[in-house]
């Protein structure tokens, strides 16, 4: 058939079921996006014959005759549409995988839908941002700054990837031609198991290996012996060695079975159809209480050195601890409090899928270009588990589109490995959605028990939590999860005597992994939920409850033991958190929406150490070019946060100059020896410091080696305008070149950073819907680097935290499977769920941050939850002890709440 | 996405030209639902977009949806001066959880042959007393209203080989006065519960629920009646079994809203404070 794309006549045909969106990417315009491939995200919006459509929907047949305009043809050549100006200006995205979509769709807008984004964006799902930035591209609100040499800390510059970004061209995971060293790309389907629980008794491939097109066919008989964990650490051993790339043993449904490689995708499906397994079926256990308890199925019968804590009771971890006494706390108590708070499955639901393309390239190194947000340990994780030398493995990623903790695993680059090893030909594995939801990691549910005890004017005397946390079939970041979620949700109280019961527990259901707070948006829920029911049982106000407990400088950091630790106050603004919410949050009356509305208010608050414990290494690596300008290469992976621009800022800051005039390249294991990747908030921070330490050491190489020229001292010397200024010489920076340096950060002492939330509510008496009114956000990031971006952090944060706090709940059914893996059954935010979140920071400046700063990435979703179920409370006097709170569960609670028919 | 089990795409311009009915065969009208989610079974596609039907035709009977009205089409449709109840198709459109974008393809007919509780296609038809108008594939039609063409979520009357053709909207119920109530579990979601009532000049009540319910479900009511009597008709009719249960509610909220909205459209219609 003939159409036009983007001015072009082309003449291509489709395949009979084939969708426009995939004709597209075939075509070479990778702008068109696949964030679920079902009509829901709109990251594949284009617009045939001038109107916005999802092209994943839009049969490709009936592109026949129409003209087609993707983002990159959005604007002529070089050119910017309005659009994609205001995006930038506004940087309306993190990211920015779902951009190209939005921008098409805003562009399509006319003035009407412009005054109700909440309904002209109902087809447009952003993971990262919480709208607001979004909203103000479209209003044409500016937030970039411009750039000043010397001085780029603490301005809003724009990331340098925004031109990419708003136009298509950057280039994600998958947004790469089958062209030179990918010439001849197969596809890998994976065939997943229909039970939770069960032994392969054997596997017929012989149909599926006679299908045209089939190079192979991958099943447990072809995976290495070895026992592995898809969490990724700086210490491998953090986590449990229970997991083989293909098992003979099905622990969960959606388990790997056996992977096709094929020609195609059409193919290799095709042939996953044709496989024939017998099963043995075993007996399954789905609550990790009842996995804990005697005679419950074993899930992994594994010897000591996979580190189970207790593998005949499914127990992957455990935890006891205890400071002081929490009998005697209890018993000083003038009140005890104790009740259970349980949290879901939630899902990342970044918006670029996992994925992996590997190949070998020209020196028969195994390279594997992957969305990952830890690089160097997935090359190490390669490495080890198929005995290869480290430099015999690459890898690098793309852009890539949003993580939130889901990336810090090997899920999909393991077997892609295995399909290059034994067919030698570049493989391609890209999840769908489905599998997203049903098949990777979600944040581990948890039950969690709290004590507390406190004196009747609010002091505590005893903290106390059991934890249970459902790691799933596999201990990927069970026993990290379960001990950071114990840590700094009772750091963060003084308090003499504490306690901590934890287990992380096996079940039959798809396994958990490292989640954006990593154990503490679970147990901060608890905490802060109990601290709240205290503060109403003695009469006292929340925030004064808080200051009466809370840690102050001077205080030891104690969370559960007197084991030491690294961690500093290299600044506080907890005070301050909790002065700006307050300040804030009763500035203005309560709104009166109305007599169907109770309005209530309610806050908590959060601390988070700044680094993960025990090591996390950045290594960057600065370079002054032949051509006079510089060269960044980090480590640690960008997946929306916006590190790119404060490495770029923090190290022009450092060399006096502009922001500009550095180039940064990232994220490929080529550039340096190490880095432990980007998790546990670590981009700023250690990264950073890094960035800093390298920044440092070179400009003192480069005012050395001018101020040698010039003979004079160095401190005549400074970088300006390309050159060197010594004493009375101007010698040109590129004279001075090549020089390099090295910088190097290991993550410790480590410091503490603070988040404090609130929130105002409205709940209809009889209907139980939850109106989010206001949305305040206070954060102690120390210096902030780049105000825009981190205020972006806390609004996305926020706005993910809504999403599990009131939408979100990945159900599992009655046979272990994943009840609802799609984005219209597990809602997460969009635009109209989202309020415009007040954000504040304190004014704070850290000892051991780069440059005063401190981490904020992950923290801002830590206090939502609570906040929320406290406001609920205070307008209904019903409390929530499970997250998500919902409409259809609510109504029957408020007091008063009665059938119509009563009505009088 | 793509479909990757289909072979062939049959694009018939007449009537006559459609195909005979095979397993594997599926009509396409906007794509909206086929093309996202897996459709293994699928192996032909029957497009109905170049048989051309006229989208939309009003006249003193009422007006005619083709089944290949696109959601947009019918959005954009400007009803003459008394058709007070034309109103509702804004509101269903609304309706939608999905975005403008794929109104610019999803269909009417798509909409109700899919059969989901909260379609809200479904709603409309259901609410204005639509006939569906089927074409079977040996050249016959029949004609059925939409309540029992409606069967539950993803079942519809259609036999094999047979299609929706259009549906019609009676003038008569065009004229009534409505009242909308809509809840979801977000603010812009899917539809949980949706409840329509109209009231003709004669006086009588019609109550259509939908979205809450397995199928849609209509209460009719010839002569006013208060508080306490809808009470009762309500319980008598749609008993708790009714109520659909899935992630979009819990089916005691849904009868509770149900039932709430149904007393707020009573009271509405009937010019009684709420």
């Amino acid at each position: 058939m003939n159409l036009v794309v983007n001015g072009a006549a082309v003449a291509i045909d489709p395949r009979p079921g084939q969708c426009l969106r995939t004709l597209l990417r075939q075509l070479g315009w990778f702008g068109v996006k696949k964030g679920c491939d079902a009509g829901d995200c709109g990251a594949c919006t284009v617009h045939v014959d001038g109107r916005p459509v999802h092209s994943c929907l839009y049969p490709a047949f009936r592109a026949e005759g129409a003209s087609v305009t993707t983002i990159e043809g959005l604007a002529p050549e070089g050119g910017l549409h309005p659009m994609q100006q205001a995006f930038l200006d506004a940087q309306g995205y993190q990211c920015g995988f779902c951009t190209a979509g939005m921008v098409m769709t805003a562009a399509a807008l006319d003035q009407a839908q412009r005054r109700d984004l909440p309904n002209a964006l109902k087809g447009n799902l952003c993971r990262c941002t919480g709208y607001r930035a979004i909203a103000d591209a479209i209003d044409g609100v500016a937030h970039v700054e411009a750039d000043a040499p010397g001085a780029a800390c603490g301005r809003s510059l724009p990331a340098p990837a925004g031109p990419a970004i708003v136009t298509g061209r950057a280039g994600y995971t998958m947004d790469v031609a089958p062209e030179g060293a990918l010439a001849g790309l197969t596809h890998m389907k994976i065939l997943r198991a229909p039970h939770a629980h069960a032994r392969i008794v054997a596997i017929d491939a012989a149909a599926a290996l006679a299908l045209p097109g089939v190079v192979a066919v991958l099943t447990h008989a072809d995976a290495p012996e070895a026992l592995f964990s898809t969490a990724r650490h700086h210490h491998a051993t953090d986590d449990v060695d229970d997991t083989r790339v293909l098992d003979p043993v099905i622990r969960h449904v959606g388990q790997r079975v056996a992977a096709v490689v094929a020609e195609s995708e059409a193919v290799a499906e095709a042939a996953c159809a044709l496989i024939d397994v017998t099963y043995e079926l075993l007996p399954a256990v789905f609550d990790p209480l009842e996995a804990m308890a005697p005679g419950a199925p074993v899930l992994h019968d594994k010897p000591a050195c996979s580190r189970i804590a207790d593998p005949a009771r499914n127990i992957v971890a455990e935890l006891h601890g205890e400071i002081g006494s929490i009998a005697e706390g209890l018993a000083q108590a003038d009140h005890v409090f104790a009740a259970t708070y349980r949290t879901q499955r939630v899902q990342h639901a970044h918006l670029e899928t996992h994925g992996a393309i590997g190949w070998r390239d020209g020196e028969g190194r195994l390279v594997l270009r992957t969305s990952s947000q830890t690089p160097f340990l997935t090359r190490d994780a390669l490495a080890s588990l198929y005995g290869l030398p480290r430099e015999k493995v690459r890898v690098i990623t793309g852009r890539v589109g949003g993580g939130f903790g889901g990336k810090q695993e090997m899920l999909v680059e393991d077997i892609v490995a295995l399909a290059v090893l034994k067919t030698g030909r570049p493989v391609k594995l890209e999840y769908t959605r489905a599998e997203q939801f049903a098949a990777s990691t979600c944040r581990h549910p948890m039950n969690i028990d709290v004590r507390i005890g406190a004196r009747a004017d609010g002091t505590l005397t005893a903290l106390a939590l059991t934890i249970v946390s459902n790691t799933g079939a596999y201990g990927n970041h069970a026993a990290g999860v379960l001990f950071h979620g114990a840590n700094e949700c009772l750091t963060l109280y003084r308090c003499a005597n504490k306690q901590v019961d934890g287990y992380a527990v096996y079940t039959n259901t798809p396994p958990s992994g490292a989640f954006r707070g990593y154990g503490l948006s679970q147990t901060i829920f608890a905490v802060e939920s109990a601290m709240d029911e205290l503060a109403h049982a003695l009469g006292i106000d929340p925030f004064a409850l808080r200051r009466r407990n809370v840690v102050v400088p001077g205080d030891a950091l104690v969370a559960y033991d007197d084991h030491p630790h690294d961690v500093e106050f290299g600044s506080y603004g907890l005070d301050q958190c909790l002065d700006l919410v307050e300040a804030a949050l009763r500035a203005a009356p309560k709104p009166d929406p109305g007599p169907d509305w109770l309005v209530g208010r309610g806050m908590a608050a959060s601390m988070i150490d700044t680094v993960p414990p025990r090591g996390h290494v950045g290594m960057s690596r600065l370079a002054l070019m032949p051509d006079g300008g510089f060269e960044l290469k980090v480590g640690t992976a960008e997946f929306g946060n916006g590190t790119t621009t404060v490495h770029a800022q923090i190290a022009a800051t450092v060399l006096g100059i502009a922001s500009a005039d550095i180039r940064i390249r990232q994220s490929d294991t080529d550039h340096v020896p190490h880095d432990t990747g980007a998790y546990g908030s670590t981009g700023t921070v250690v990264a950073g410091e890094a960035t800093r330490r390298a920044a440092q050491e070179l400009l003192g190489r480069i005012l050395a080696m001018a101020a040698a020229r010039a003979g004079v001292v160095t401190d005549l010397c400074r970088i300006e305008g390309g050159h060197v200024v010594a004493g009375a010489a101007h010698i040109p920076l590129a004279d001075l070149a090549p020089l390099e340096a090295e910088g190097r950060a290991d993550g410790s002492p480590r410091s503490i950073a603070f988040n404090v939330q609130a929130f105002e509510v409205g709940v209809h008496r009889r209907s139980g819907e939850i109106r989010l009114l206001r949305s305040l956000h206070a954060a102690d990031a120390g210096v902030v680097i780049n105000p825009m971006q981190c205020r972006g952090q806390v609004e996305g944060g926020v706005a993910q935290a809504i999403g599990a706090a009131l939408y979100e709940d990945l159900l599992v059914d009655a046979a272990g499977a994943v009840a609802n893996p799609t984005f219209r059954s597990y809602h997460i935010p969009t635009f109209a769920d989202v309020p415009r979140t007040e954000v504040f920071f304190a004014d704070t400046h850290d000892t051991l941050g780069p440059l005063g700063a401190k981490s904020m990435s992950e923290s801002p979703y830590n206090p939502v939850a609570p906040a929320l179920a406290n406001a609920i409370f205070d307008a209904t006097g019903v409390r929530l002890r499970a997250t998500p709170f919902k409409a259809d569960e609510l109504y029957a609670l408020i007091p008063g709440h009665f059938a119509p028919a009563e009505d009088a | 996405m793509d479909i990757n089990t289909v072979t062939e795409v049959l694009r018939p311009r007449a009537r006559d030209e459609i195909a005979a009915a095979r397993p594997g065969d599926a009509f396409l009208g906007g794509g909206t639902f086929l093309f996202s989610e897996p459709q293994p079974e699928l192996r032909r596609l029957i497009d109905l977009s170049k048989l051309r039907w006229a989208p939309l035709s009003a006249g003193d009977a009422g007006l005619d949806i083709a089944a290949t009205c696109t959601i947009a089409e019918l959005h954009a449709f400007e009803a003459p001066a008394g058709w007070t109840a034309a109103a509702l198709i804004g509101e269903c459109c609304r309706a939608f959880l999905a975005s403008f974008k794929v109104w610019n393809m999803a269909t009417v007919g798509g909409n109700i042959c899919l059969g989901l509780p909260a379609g809200p296609m479904i709603s409309l038809a259901a609410a204005l007393d639509a006939s569906c108008v089927l074409w079977a594939g040996d050249g016959g039609e029949r004609r059925l209203p939409v309540l029992d063409f409606v069967r539950g979520p993803r079942e519809n009357a259609l036999a094999p080989g047979e299609l929706l053709r259009r549906i019609e909207l009676p003038a008569a119920a065009l004229a009534r006065r409505f009242a909308f109530r809509r809840a979801s579990l977000t603010p812009l979601g899917r539809s949980g519960v949706l409840v329509i009532g109209t009231l003709d000049r004669d006086g009588s009540l019609r109550l259509t629920v939908t979205a809450a319910t397995r199928r849609p479900q209509r209460l009719d009511f010839p002569a006013p009646l208060d508080r306490a009597a809808l009470a009762a008709r309500l319980a008598a009719e749609l008993p708790p079994a009714l109520y659909y249960d899935d992630v979009h509610g819990r089916p005691d909220w849904r009868r509770h809203m149900t039932q709430l909205f149904a007393e707020e459209i009573r009271a509405e219609l009937l010019g009684e404070a709420a």
